[in-house]
């Protein structure tokens, strides 16, 4: 990477989460690049999360693709674009417009979301362009349209600040939107009356900030809201004058909640009736109560129905567009929100406008375009299961990873596999995505590319280049504009720069919209690209805050909607099987592209995993830290075993983020079914049935390596460190002649001297080779999962005067001690070094840990934990003391 | 004369001076000792020797008990002075000056070196390695340039003859008798290692070498081997062995058999007669290692003191004094059924350990190259400590004990748990 002109702090939008965090940037002289929070920004003031914060560490070039390749050869610009184009036109001249497809992402910022979009429904005249906003915001964009009229996020940020009640639905806000728990821990801190409830199946490290924790079962939420729907009626916690005038459907609603009394909804939910009833009492005494919904919400097969059973709850109280209160939907990209604005789903047609035909001739003539597609198209699994079919000839992937992150992902991979043009634009040389693709595009990333992407709160706001783009790589817009020429559009695609390309969608927002359509920048007409401040929409003359405070709604009448919402029947464990949940960690990003490639973020989670709880794995004989197989009829994985009473019984829980660049087989969502919500077609990733064993590993390896690995072993799982690798691994039978596989798998030279620990009563064997005192390879092997501080041992590559000894005994000596398990990553504090803190230096509240260690003073992130282990300390030393 | 009781030691060895040293702590005054050395000085730690051999320190820093000391705790001394008989029935050992009479004797004779039964094996140039006599001998032979040594027996004693003589820039040979060096101390692995750093020093190393005679006209000039090869040899350095020195008390008709036979409190078959040392043998067994000879001087001295003690053999431990070599070997190496290895391999680095255990317990160890944790181990075999919380660390030593790691998951994956 090369820095942009001299050193200078750019001020950009973190590419992570949808709290969409303001960033400064700051090219150093020796090549690395200084990340800070912006303290001007409104979405974190200053702050950033984990991942935010190590930015820096997730720029190097290494893996990047840096020219386009045809196949598995480099190709030029000219030869690789006329190639998509041709394969396209064929495409379409000879099956139609619908049987090409664009397959985008949320990482896509506005102005590549608005070209890509244009494209399709407006000159190859399909709406065949869908995105991975599908996986995380449909049903919320759905549940937002049936209320409102619009896609309309009413709140924002300062709202959780403002609030009495925080109630967090299927949010484990404290790992995947932490600036905003942070926001929230510090208003909670400050206001000690402020009540949070959680909803979630899980104990997460959010419950840390939590009054009162629900443990539902999956899909429980709906129940929930229906009951508490009933609770207000029947109470008369009701706004009467709001709903007369500003709502319809009440009537239809209520009469289906009546049928939902307390014991109903605590028999279907699996809650306490006792817990339920407080969090309803809260909810009906708190005018201030702000509900944040996310994923749990969203990736379920119902809901777009949960969505509206919230808002339900919130307009029969009044409650929204006011200071501290209303729905809130918390999105998982950085440009979801962005993305839905340009209309950059199969079911939008551009600009908060549908297809109707009112807006496909408006839009036909904004564009000048002869072929505006005239109704909606493939929704994501839709998409996939018409390519399985043959139906799509030729796809283009955008900046995103379907292969791991759709359901039935293995399903997905056929797809592709079959699909005779696969055309896939990444950073990244090695996806598991663009594995499938004929022609891959070196895509400009973050720090690079320039445009803007929309928060969660609808702010808009500017990612700034700073460095230069590297190799061929281009932005997207260029790379999909020039296709468009090559199509013969030359005319509607002539941008020099992003700049062109917003004041377009500028105008396209505020075109004949006289304020019927949310959507509208207006106000931002004419305005200086490069000085855009975050903003919120809809900007007729100025930005808006809050929407709705008005009772004025985006329905014909002006009215919301009251939904009347049917509870599905809850999801019960089966006898044998398991409801598998799938989520985040705390410091990786969807399928790792980035986050992955720093050491910093892999020190917390550096292998996929399952959550079991105690009872489970004790009946199933699974030890804790061993591998299990979860399985269905779909797929299998393997997955090291957390047991934890974290999560319920009957329900296991496994992260979404590992890949086969990472794990031998931890691809979670190849055991997810293609199931989807009927109204919004957003898949539920939350939900599979499976079956959980162990995976009868008869052997169980720990290394550190200087080179890359090409690894053999049955489970193997690679995350980076300082100076190389690190990698779990397993074998169902070991190695005949280790020396030969250790050549083999870590490309030792024949000539390798390889020292040996050998127990052979244990079968312990470690192996270590040095060269001048610097650390070549140690790997640690044992029946047993193998006892190694990882932490110590991936510090070990970037160590001089290392002794054989102290490798292979695979810890420190006694002058060295073990920070243990990193906890906080802003600082690389262990768990050990907290634990002393407490015991030996007498800390005694987290901040006190904070000021000793430095733990959990900058992002906050590992606060949760830091607060687990305080006070797990303090309980054994009360023990020992007395 | 006084009226304290006559106590008369033969034998100015390390094993005596200990004893001494105990008794005038335990009971001062008890005894007037008179104490007889065959060589012609003081007391001092023949275990030293090679150093001085090697050039590494002198013989006046080797001395442990000086003719000083012996005075000022009032012990009458005759060095370079042979004890030839004991008459038990009139109480006297008799010597150059006469006959000495004692209440009580003490006999600390020691061991004489092994000579093996060859041809030449009295020639001039043949040499043991036992006393500082015999090292000024070397001494004198390295001198010449270009001289060349060939020394018989590659155990202890002669490796450490071998690397002095060496350093002394000699040219010299081992002639080892079984497959591997130090064969009684270490495995065939150490053996091998250590031959090879032998031979990085430009030492020759001949295992299995069965010598048949040492031939010259004047003196000692080569060895010749059973299969034909010879070795030439200026000095030739016999260093097969000891045998105990019994010659004082078989002719008193002391009960002897390998060695002098004593009981637990060191007694010998005659009550007025105690014994310590490389001369005797407890319980069948000979010993050839300072520590036991340590134990012995301070049972035999409690025994004198008239106080209760008894002699319980330990394992024992061996360590190589060649200065950049280090070899630790310590108790029960031999191949037995239901015993467990722990290796550690490391033959860039020169290191090998290797711990054998036995129901989690230590009952022997080789460690060459990297020593330092020879007495930790050798103390968890003494104990017979139960190592089974250790057992993945123990080989690494005691630096690496107590600080387990302690992530989330006792550091046993990759997650936070």
């Amino acid at each position: 990477m090369t820095a942009l002109g001299s050193a200078k702090t750019v001020k950009t939008t973190c590419p992570y989460c949808g709290v969409g965090c303001g960033v400064l940037a700051t090219p150093q002289a020796d090549g690395s690049v200084a990340i800070a929070g912006d303290p001007d920004h409104p979405a974190n003031f200053g702050r950033l999360c984990s991942k935010g914060s190590a930015l820096g560490e997730t720029l190097s070039l290494e893996g990047r693709l840096l020219h386009p390749e045809i196949g598995n050869r480099r190709a030029g610009w000219d030869e690789a674009l006329d190639l998509v184009a041709t394969r396209f036109r064929e495409a379409i001249e000879r099956y139609g417009p619908d049987s090409v497809a664009i397959y985008g992402s949320g990482q896509l910022l506005t102005e590549d979301y608005y070209v890509a979009n244009k494209l399709m429904k407006g000159f190859v005249g399909s709406a065949n362009i869908d995105t991975n906003s599908r996986l995380c915001m449909a049903s919320s964009v759905a549940g937002h349209k049936r209320a409102f009229g619009s896609d309309t996020v009413p709140g924002n940020y300062e709202d959780l600040e403002l609030a009495d009640l925080v109630v967090l639905v299927g949010s484990n806000l404290a790992w995947c939107h932490p600036v905003l728990h942070q926001r929230l821990a510090a208003a909670k801190a400050e206001r000690p009356d402020m009540r949070v409830v959680l909803i979630d199946p899980r104990r997460s490290s959010t419950a840390d900030i939590a009054d009162l924790h629900l443990p539902l079962r999956s899909d429980g939420d709906s129940a929930l809201f229906v009951g508490l729907l009933g609770h207000l009626a029947h109470l008369g916690h009701v706004d009467a004058d709001f709903v007369a005038q500003h709502t319809s459907d009440a009537e239809s609603a209520l009469l289906l909640a009546e049928d939902w009394p307390l014991d109903r909804v605590a028999e279907a939910t699996g809650a306490a009736t006792a817990d339920i009833a407080t969090f309803y009492d809260w909810f009906a005494k708190t005018e201030r109560t702000v509900t944040v919904y996310s994923q749990g919400v969203n990736q379920s097969a119902s809901g777009t129905d949960k969505v509206n059973a919230i808002i339900n709850c919130h307009l029969l109280t009044g409650r929204i567009g006011r200071k501290g209160m209303g729905p809130f939907s918390v999105t998982g990209q950085p440009n979801a929100m962005g993305g839905r604005e340009v209309g950059g789903l199969a079911n939008m047609l551009a600009a908060h406008m549908d297809f109707t035909p009112e807006a496909i001739e408006r839009v036909g003539r904004f564009w000048q375009a002869p072929n505006v597609a005239t109704k909606p198209g493939l929704k994501a699994v839709d998409l996939f299961a018409a390519m399985a079919r043959g139906e799509i000839k030729a796809v283009w992937i955008m900046a995103t990873n379907p292969v791991d992150s759709m359901p039935d992902a293995d399903a997905v991979r056929a797809a592709l596999e079959a699909c005779p043009f696969v055309v896939v634009s990444d950073m990244n040389a090695k996806t598991d995505t663009g594995h499938y693709a004929h022609v891959r595009l070196p895509a400009a990333g973050w720090g690079e590319k320039e445009g803007s992407v929309t928060n969660s709160e609808r702010r808009i706001s500017r990612q700034r280049p700073f460095l230069a783009l590297p190799g061929e790589a281009r932005p997207d817009w260029w790379i999909i504009s020039e296709v468009a020429r090559r199509l013969g559009h030359s005319k509607a695609f002539p941008y020099r720069t992003p700049g062109d390309i917003f004041a377009e969608h500028v105008a396209l927002s505020s075109f004949e919209n006289d304020g019927t359509r949310d959507f509208d920048l207006a106000g931002l007409s004419g305005a200086d690209y490069a000085a855009i401040q975050p903003t919120q929409w809809p900007v007729r003359t100025k930005p808006s805050a809050r929407m709705f405070g008005d009772g004025r709604f985006f329905t014909p009448d002006q009215k919301a909607r009251f939904v009347p919402v049917v509870p599905p029947p809850p999801i019960r464990p089966a006898p044998g099987s398991f409801v598998l949940n799938t989520g985040r960690v705390r410091d990786h990003w969807h399928t790792m592209t980035r986050t992955g490639k720093a050491a910093r973020l892999s020190a917390h989670y550096a292998e996929p995993f399952l959550e079991i709880h105690p009872a489970d794995a004790e009946r199933l004989n699974i030890r804790r830290a061993t591998l299990v197989r979860v399985s269905n009829a779909r797929a299998s994985v393997t997955l090291r075993a957390v047991v934890t009473d974290r999560q319920p019984q009957g329900q296991v829980f496994a992260p979404m983020h590992w890949t086969d660049q990472f794990a031998s087989n931890g691809r979670i969502d190849s055991l997810v079914a293609a199931k989807t919500d009927p109204v919004s077609g957003q898949p539920a990733l939350k939900m599979a049935r499976v079956h959980v064993e162990p995976a009868g590993a008869r052997l169980f390896g720990f290394f550190v390596v200087a080179q890359s690995p090409a690894l053999t072993s049955d489970y193997w799982a690679v995350a980076p460190i300082n100076g190389g690798t690190r990698g779990e691994l397993a074998w169902f039978n070991e190695p005949e002649d280790w020396i030969a596989w250790l050549k083999a798998n870590f490309h030792l030279p024949a000539n390798a001297r390889i020292k040996t620990f050998s127990d052979d009563r244990v079968g312990r064997r470690n192996f270590a080779v040095l060269e001048d005192g610097r650390l070549i390879l140690a790997l640690y092997t044992s029946p047993d999962p193998v006892i190694v501080s990882r932490q110590w041992a991936t510090t070990l590559l970037t160590k001089t005067n290392l002794s054989a000894s102290v490798v292979l005994a695979g810890r420190p000596g006694a002058d060295m001690p073990d920070p243990g398990a990193t906890v906080c990553s802003c600082f690389s504090v262990g768990i050990n070094t907290i634990t002393a803190a407490i015991a030996k230096d007498g800390c005694d509240t987290v901040e006190a840990i904070g000021q000793c260690t430095k733990a959990g003073t900058n992002c906050g992130s590992c606060r949760p934990e830091i607060r687990r282990i305080l006070a797990a300390t303090m309980a054994s030393l009360s023990q020992t003391r007395s | 004369m006084s009226g304290r009781q006559k106590l008369v030691v033969v034998g100015a060895g390390m094993a005596s001076g200990r004893a001494l040293e105990h008794l005038f702590a335990e009971a001062p005054g008890r005894y007037d000792v008179t104490l007889f050395g065959a060589e012609p000085r003081g007391n001092y730690n023949r275990l030293m020797l090679s150093p001085v051999l090697a050039g590494e320190k002198s013989f006046e820093d080797i001395i442990t008990h000086s003719a000083a000391w012996y005075a000022s705790h009032g012990v009458t001394t005759h060095f370079g002075e042979h004890v030839t008989a004991i008459d038990r029935h009139r109480k006297v050992v008799i010597s150059r000056s006469g006959e000495t009479p004692y209440d009580t004797l003490v006999v600390a004779t020691g061991s004489a070196p092994f000579v093996l039964p060859i041809a030449g094996k009295d020639l001039p140039g043949v040499l043991a390695f036992r006393d500082f006599d015999d090292v000024q001998k070397m001494i004198a032979a390295a001198a010449m340039p270009g001289s060349r040594a060939v020394v018989i027996g590659g155990g202890l004693l002669g490796l450490e003859a071998a690397a002095a003589l060496r350093l002394r820039g000699m040219g010299v040979t081992v002639l080892h008798a079984a497959d591997h060096l130090m064969n009684r101390q270490l495995d065939p692995v150490a053996g091998a290692m250590l031959q090879k750093a032998f031979e990085d020093r430009g030492i020759e190393v001949l295992c299995k070498a069965q010598t048949q005679a040492i031939i010259g006209h004047e003196r000692a000039e080569a060895v010749v081997l059973e299969d034909g090869r010879i070795c030439q040899a200026d000095i030739v350095v016999m260093a097969v062995g000891i045998r105990p020195e019994t010659r004082l008390a078989t002719d008193a008709g002391i009960h002897v058999e390998r060695g002098i036979v004593v009981d637990d409190q060191m007694r010998t078959s005659d009550p007025h007669i105690l014994a310590l040392g490389e001369c005797v043998e407890h319980d069948g067994i000979c010993y050839g290692l300072v520590a036991p000879l340590y134990d012995m001087a301070a049972v035999l001295a409690k025994t004198l003191a008239d106080q209760p003690a008894a002699f319980r053999p330990l394992p024992t431990a061996t360590q190589l004094k060649v200065t950049g070599i280090s070899v630790f070997s310590a108790g029960d190496l031999e191949t037995r059924d239901g015993q467990e290895d722990i290796v550690l391999r490391d033959e860039e680095d020169g290191i090998y350990k290797r711990l054998i255990l036995r129901d989690d317990r230590i009952v022997g160890t080789v460690l060459y190259g990297e020593t330092t944790d020879g007495p930790w181990f050798f103390d968890l075999l003494r104990e017979s400590a139960a190592t089974s919380d250790m057992r993945g660390t123990l080989i690494f030593g005691a630096a690496f004990q107590g600080s387990a790691p302690i992530d989330p998951y006792g550091g046993r994956c990759s997650v936070a748990g």
